[in-house]
């Protein structure tokens, strides 16, 4: 019923993220469009840049101030006129100074337009969960995950955090050394898993004095909290989590060093969600895991354990909080670090439904970031990234490993319901390009509207079907053959859905037909766009991500012979194996990052 | 804008007559002049060029010879007219639906006389389905010409000679339509032709430096003379790139989603339509929570996103509307993105996705604004659809060197540009059945700048641009209705002996003033509006049945008159001091400047008072400081020379 692939992968909301999703991108864009309207302004290209001049705020704090500029500044732009979903715009990479400026506190009425500090959240924050928040359990459980702040005094900082540090900020991790799991995980009680660092040292540590607004509860969280031993590690379960137009992606990580001692700790829902989550590959009616993505015996943030992916649709997000609040998800005290678009629209939702204070992050700094991290750490010893040998030659044609060691420059394009094209330099400098409304979203809702189906698979099986040139004027069908005055080949598309002009030609084409048509010329523009601005940018890497490519060998075997052929060989399509999942694993990072910044 | 006579008005395109008889001198005016034919067969329009000598009348001055004359005592004019008979170079234009093309061939030939000809030139997709009925039907030969050639060698001609060709087109600024004075160095520059799919081209001497795919290719076929030179360079194009998404997946993609065939009706649903329907915005991602974001919510993430979610069903206007969004912002995204990599900041569009639409050029401009934040100009054409057929005609004159003449746009034999927008000019007939012309006279010497002007690209000799300024332009086109009849009476006494002279100059009348009505409907149907062009327009009018100058005995009388003053004036002012023959000079000039043409006030005066002169006119003028007073700087300035 509800549909599974959709070119969901965050390119829509990527692209979305990049303009809205924090306050700079936002105002960035209703500049863009306000400055449409009055081209006496064209040249200046000051209010846009001004907004790049502003110290990196909080997503939601920029979101005020870009709600407070937009409209004002707006009015005539715009009208009823579609505006694409371009634009480049260009900014570097920030690492949310997250921790002073996370929502995690907004107070529910949120959307005054002020601007809070910290403290005022804070308690804002805490008193408008007393009430909802389930009531501590002495000693059980309660990891105290949401007032992490008052821990930022804390000196000292264990191993496991500077390992995972280690990982964030070089994007290299050696992948891990595998340790035997199943044993450890068979005797409950054997030691051998938990590594000798980590009992009850911290509390060794002398505490801050908590701030002057910690009220009990939160000091009796933050107690249990360090008793746990995991100062400066994030308690569980751990989620990153990237809501798309279309799709939503869920990496979740699944500790497998669990030592008996914290078994037995574990609160029953927390462990109801690792059974749950582990010993299924489909949730409800649409929620999917992609069993062969799973990256085994990860070390993350000094644990050791597997990493999952899920998907389900966008529109079934409602069910999800739904669930959240019916297994009181919110008494685990965990921070949940989501991306995406839907990390801003279901914001209220998750906390007026399941009591869960989101933290929302910057969707192109996740992608990023998960993006060199997946690769870093590889494919379960096989490499992450690969390209086509041969594209242009469809017998000999054939993936192969590519490795992405120094990826610097690199055109990422992000192909999920829209498309984003961003130019990285290095981890933490990156520019958006530019981006196009025509991707994934595009597909499915032509192939829907032109054939009746349903599904992004269904979708794609009809395309692997049929022939586009039925559907197509190609350069053959207006000059007889090769147009050799601008060195157009005869099989060249000369017109998408050029031949649809006439009625015949209508009548005598298959759905399959239509669907191949539609993918075709979806993914060549893409590829075109990619090419002009590797071309602009001197950048001749191009690596095609987003889950547009999910189970998509057709198009990615398109952009591969695009990239080859108009470039004579000089740009390459690159692929990596977790398409669509990178804006996860960048918000699943965060987790980690935002902890140990305290 | 000629109508066919037998169906045109009232009936709709689908229900046309293919047998229709046409008014012959309405649309394919001068045919037994004619010579040189050539032809520009696109999906739905048929463009027929040729060229033709016009013979008219031409009042010419001759001067007596004064050497043994005493001016000052008899009453015989300074000079003399004589209206002669010339012939002169006309090139014609005419655009009509494909349906028409069989009975406009039939009608061709029936009324060719010359035959010299025995070649014509087509280009367009359709030359080749049309190849077999044109040569039988005219029985001449028919010489393919490439497509793109014939588009920039029309494009440059046009540029060249037709003031205020390029314009931006901004809906709801006024003016809509902004136009681009001829810029003397336009090259080089990119051209954006959607067709069926879309190229972008580079032109100019500028694109041969550039290596490209096809420049080894190009140098074949375009050498031919030297003093071509300089227009074979600028004839030259590289092409850069081009897309598959164009006017054809609008066309075929859309009757597929609409089931509405036709490519006009297809825009109008788009006009009608709501693309945020079937769109995924921005806010549709984040959420109306954060509608606080202002604008930047309506960007379109996913062009059809909504239809992969939704199961609704989605109108037909909704989903024509979001497709036209979506080829027009991929078109100039990759018209952005060529544009910056080759480094130019000006882009032509053509083809028949734009053909004057509104609806697209607005999308198109949109889009170019939105990915270049205004550093790119989109421009529009507006003789756009005539730019294959102009070049494929001047393909087959090179003989004639026509690029060595200038030419200019008659106003009276051409339509101009007209919307083919319903919701801007809603009395408009409908589009169907109309044919749409253009003329070209040849100048008899070539147009150059002004060499003392400092920048001649800057230079606008117009002080008021009516286009903008909907009250002048309003005062103006009053002013030269209420004088028409004045025009019409002079113009039948400026030629006593004819017999049809009453007859002519009423047609005349019939003609300038429904010029003057499309004006006030369209004022920028023939690119600014301003007093010279619609001066312009009344003496193309005029032209057109026959009366070079209905004011030239008016004018001989008063330059008499002027003469007999002269010597007088002269010593007058010799009298003066310096300073005081300066204030003189410049009296007189603005005294003189009442006189000039379109002063209704001046007109009355003299109506009235017939010996109303100069001094009289000095009289009236405003004490000083005048309206706009900088004569004590000017003063000054001349002082400084003088020492």
């Amino acid at each position: 019923m509800l549909k599974l692939g959709g070119g969901g992968g965050g390119g829509g909301q990527d692209w979305a993220c990049s303009v809205a999703g924090t306050g700079l991108g936002g105002e960035e864009a209703a500049f863009e469009v306000a400055r449409l309207g009055d081209p006496g302004k064209a040249g200046c290209r000051g209010p846009g840049r001004g907004c790049a001049g502003i110290p990196d705020s909080a997503p939601g704090v920029g979101m005020l101030q870009a709600g407070a500029g937009g409209p004002a500044r707006g009015g005539q732009g715009v009208e009823e006129v579609g505006a694409p979903a371009g634009g480049g715009e260009e900014r570097s990479a920030r690492h949310p100074s997250a921790p002073a400026l996370r929502l995690l506190n907004r107070k529910p009425q949120g959307g005054s337009g002020e601007i809070k500090t910290p403290e005022n959240d804070l308690q804002r924050g805490r008193l408008s969960r007393a009430p909802r928040a389930a009531p501590p359990a002495p000693g059980m459980g309660d990891h105290g995950g949401q007032p992490e702040r008052s821990a930022s005094h804390a000196p000292g900082t264990p191993a496991g955090a500077a390992a995972v540090n280690g990982v964030l900020h070089n994007g290299f991790h050696p992948p891990p050394i595998q340790p035997p799991r199943l044993c450890s995980r068979s005797l409950p009680g054997g030691g051998d898993a938990a590594p000798p660092r980590l009992p009850l040292q911290p509390e060794l540590q002398p505490q801050p004095p908590p701030p002057q607004h910690d009220s009990p509860a939160k000091k009796c969280r933050l107690r249990r909290r360090m008793d746990s031993g995991r100062k400066n590690r994030p308690p569980f379960p751990w989620f990153g989590m990237d809501i798309g137009g279309t799709l939503v992606k869920l990496v979740y990580f699944e500790p497998k060093d669990i030592t008996a001692e914290e078994e037995q700790e574990e609160v029953e829902n927390l462990k109801s969600i690792r059974k749950y989550l582990t010993s299924n590959t489909a949730y409800g009616k649409t929620g999917i895991r992609d069993v062969h993505l799973e990256l085994k015996n990860l070390t993350m943030c000094g644990r050791k354990g597997n990493l999952h992916f899920i998907r389900f649709p966008s529109c079934a997000m409602h069910r999800f909080i739904q669930m959240g609040s019916e297994k009181n998800f919110s008494s685990l005290h965990t921070t949940l670090c989501a991306t995406g678009g839907g990390a801003f629209k279901f914001e209220e939702d998750f906390r007026t439904i399941a009591d869960l204070q989101l933290h929302k992050l910057d969707e192109l700094d996740c992608l990023i970031q998960g993006l060199l991290y997946v690769d870093s750490v590889g494919f379960n010893g096989k490499p992450e990234c690969y390209y086509f040998e041969n594209p242009t030659n469809p017998e000999l044609c054939q993936k192969r490993p590519y490795c992405l060691d120094n990826p610097y420059p690199m055109l990422l394009v992000n192909m999920g319901s829209g498309v984003s094209i961003l130019a990285v330099y290095s981890k933490d400098n990156y520019k958006r390009v530019t981006g196009t409304s025509l991707g994934g979203g595009t597909f499915l809702g032509l192939c829907c509207l032109l054939t009746g189906c349903e599904t992004f698979e269904e979708a794609l099986e009809m395309a692997a079907k049929g022939d586009s040139t039925n559907v197509d004027k190609l350069v053959k069908d207006i000059y007889g053959g090769d147009y050799e005055r601008f060195g157009l080949q005869g099989s060249a598309v000369a017109s998408s859905f050029g031949n649809m002009m006439s009625k015949e030609k209508r009548d005598s084409i298959s759905k399959e037909d239509l669907a191949r048509a539609t993918l075709v010329t979806i993914t060549n523009n893409i590829g075109s766009i990619a090419r002009m601005c590797a071309l602009n940018e001197n950048i001749d890497r191009v690596v095609f991500v987003g889950n547009f490519l999910r189970i998509n060998m057709v198009s990615m075997k398109l952009l591969a012979y695009a990239m080859d052929f108009w470039s004579k060989g000089q740009l390459k399509a690159l692929f990596l194996e977790h398409e669509g999942y990178f804006g996860a694993v960048g918000a699943l990072l965060e987790l980690f990052k935002m902890t140990d910044d305290q | 804008m000629a109508e066919c006579g037998a169906s045109g008005s009232g009936s709709s395109g689908d229900s046309l007559d293919k047998s229709i008889t046409l008014p012959p001198d309405e649309i394919f005016r001068n045919l037994e002049n004619a010579k040189r034919f050539a032809i520009d067969i696109g999906g739905s329009l048929t463009k027929l060029a040729y060229y033709s000598t016009v013979q008219h009348k031409v009042a010419r001055v001759r001067s007596f010879d004064h050497s043994d004359k005493d001016t000052e005592q008899d009453h015989e004019p300074p000079y003399e007219i004589s209206v002669q008979e010339e012939v002169t170079a006309r090139l014609h234009f005419v655009k009509f639906e494909n349906t028409y093309i069989e009975a406009c061939l039939d009608f061709i030939k029936d009324h060719l006389v010359n035959t010299e000809t025995k070649v014509i030139q087509a280009t367009g997709g359709g030359a080749y389905k049309f190849k077999d009925l044109i040569e039988e039907k005219l029985q001449l030969k028919v010489d393919k010409e490439d497509v793109m050639t014939c588009l920039i060698k029309g494009c440059n001609f046009v540029l060249k000679n037709i003031p205020h060709e390029a314009f931006m087109y901004q809906k709801g600024s006024n003016p809509e339509f902004r136009f681009q004075t001829n810029h003397p160095s336009v090259f080089p520059y990119l051209l954006v032709s959607i067709g069926s799919g879309v190229s972008i081209v580079k032109v100019g001497p500028g694109s041969w430096e550039t290596t490209g795919l096809c420049s080894a290719l190009l140098s074949t076929g375009c050498m031919s003379e030297p003093c071509q030179a300089q227009v074979e360079t600028e004839d030259r194009f590289e092409w850069i790139g081009g897309s598959s998404i164009g006017g054809g997946t609008f066309w075929g993609l859309g009757a597929l989603l609409t089931k509405t065939k036709k490519f006009d009706e297809l825009l109008h649903l788009a006009s009608r339509g709501q693309h945020t329907n079937v769109d995924m915005l921005v806010q549709d991602i984040y959420g109306g929570a954060h509608q606080t974001l202002g604008l930047s919510g309506n960007l379109i993430a996913s062009s059809f996103g909504k239809s992969a979610t939704a199961d609704t069903e989605f109108s037909k206007e909704d989903m024509a509307k979001s497709l036209l969004h979506m080829i027009s912002n991929d078109i100039g995204q990759l018209a952005c993105l060529y544009a910056r990599l080759h480094c130019l900041d000006r882009v032509y569009f053509g083809g028949f996705f734009i053909r004057g639409h509104p609806v697209t050029m607005r999308t198109i401009t949109y889009s170019i604004n939105f990915f270049s934040k205004g550093e790119v100009q989109a421009l529009f054409l507006r003789h756009e659809g005539y730019l294959g057929a102009i070049g494929a005609f001047l393909k087959g004159a090179e003989q004639d060197n026509p690029n060595q003449y200038s030419w200019e746009e008659n106003y009276a034999g051409s339509s101009g540009l007209m919307s083919s927008s319903p919701e801007l000019c809603p009395t408009q007939r409908p589009r169907s059945g109309t044919f749409d012309l253009l003329e070209m006279d040849r100048l008899e010497r070539p147009l150059v700048n002004l060499p003392l002007l400092l920048d001649p690209s800057s230079y606008v000799p117009d002080t008021v641009d009516l286009t903008d300024d909907a009250l002048a332009r309003k005062y103006w086109l009053t002013c030269f209705e209420e004088a028409l009849d004045g025009v019409v009476k002079r113009a039948v006494a400026s030629q006593p002996g004819s017999v049809d002279a009453a007859e002519r100059a009423e047609k005349f009348r019939q003609k300038y003033w429904n010029k003057l009505q499309t004006l006030r409907q369209q004022p920028f149907a023939y690119g600014t509006l301003t007093v010279r062009s619609l001066l312009d327009t009344r003496e193309h009018c005029l032209n057109e049945f026959n009366f070079p100058d209905p004011y030239s005995k008016v004018k001989q009388k008063d330059n008499g008159v002027a003469l007999k003053c002269f010597q007088r004036v002269i010593h007058s002012l010799d009298a003066l001091g310096w300073e005081e023959r300066q204030l003189a000079l410049v009296k007189g000039l603005l005294a003189g400047n009442v006189f000039d043409w379109g002063a209704k006030a001046v007109s009355d005066v003299l109506e009235s008072d017939p010996q109303f002169g100069f001094e009289e006119a000095k009289r009236k003028l405003q004490e000083r400081p005048w309206l706009v007073d900088s004569y004590s700087k000017w003063l000054q300035r001349l002082k400084i020379t003088v020492e």
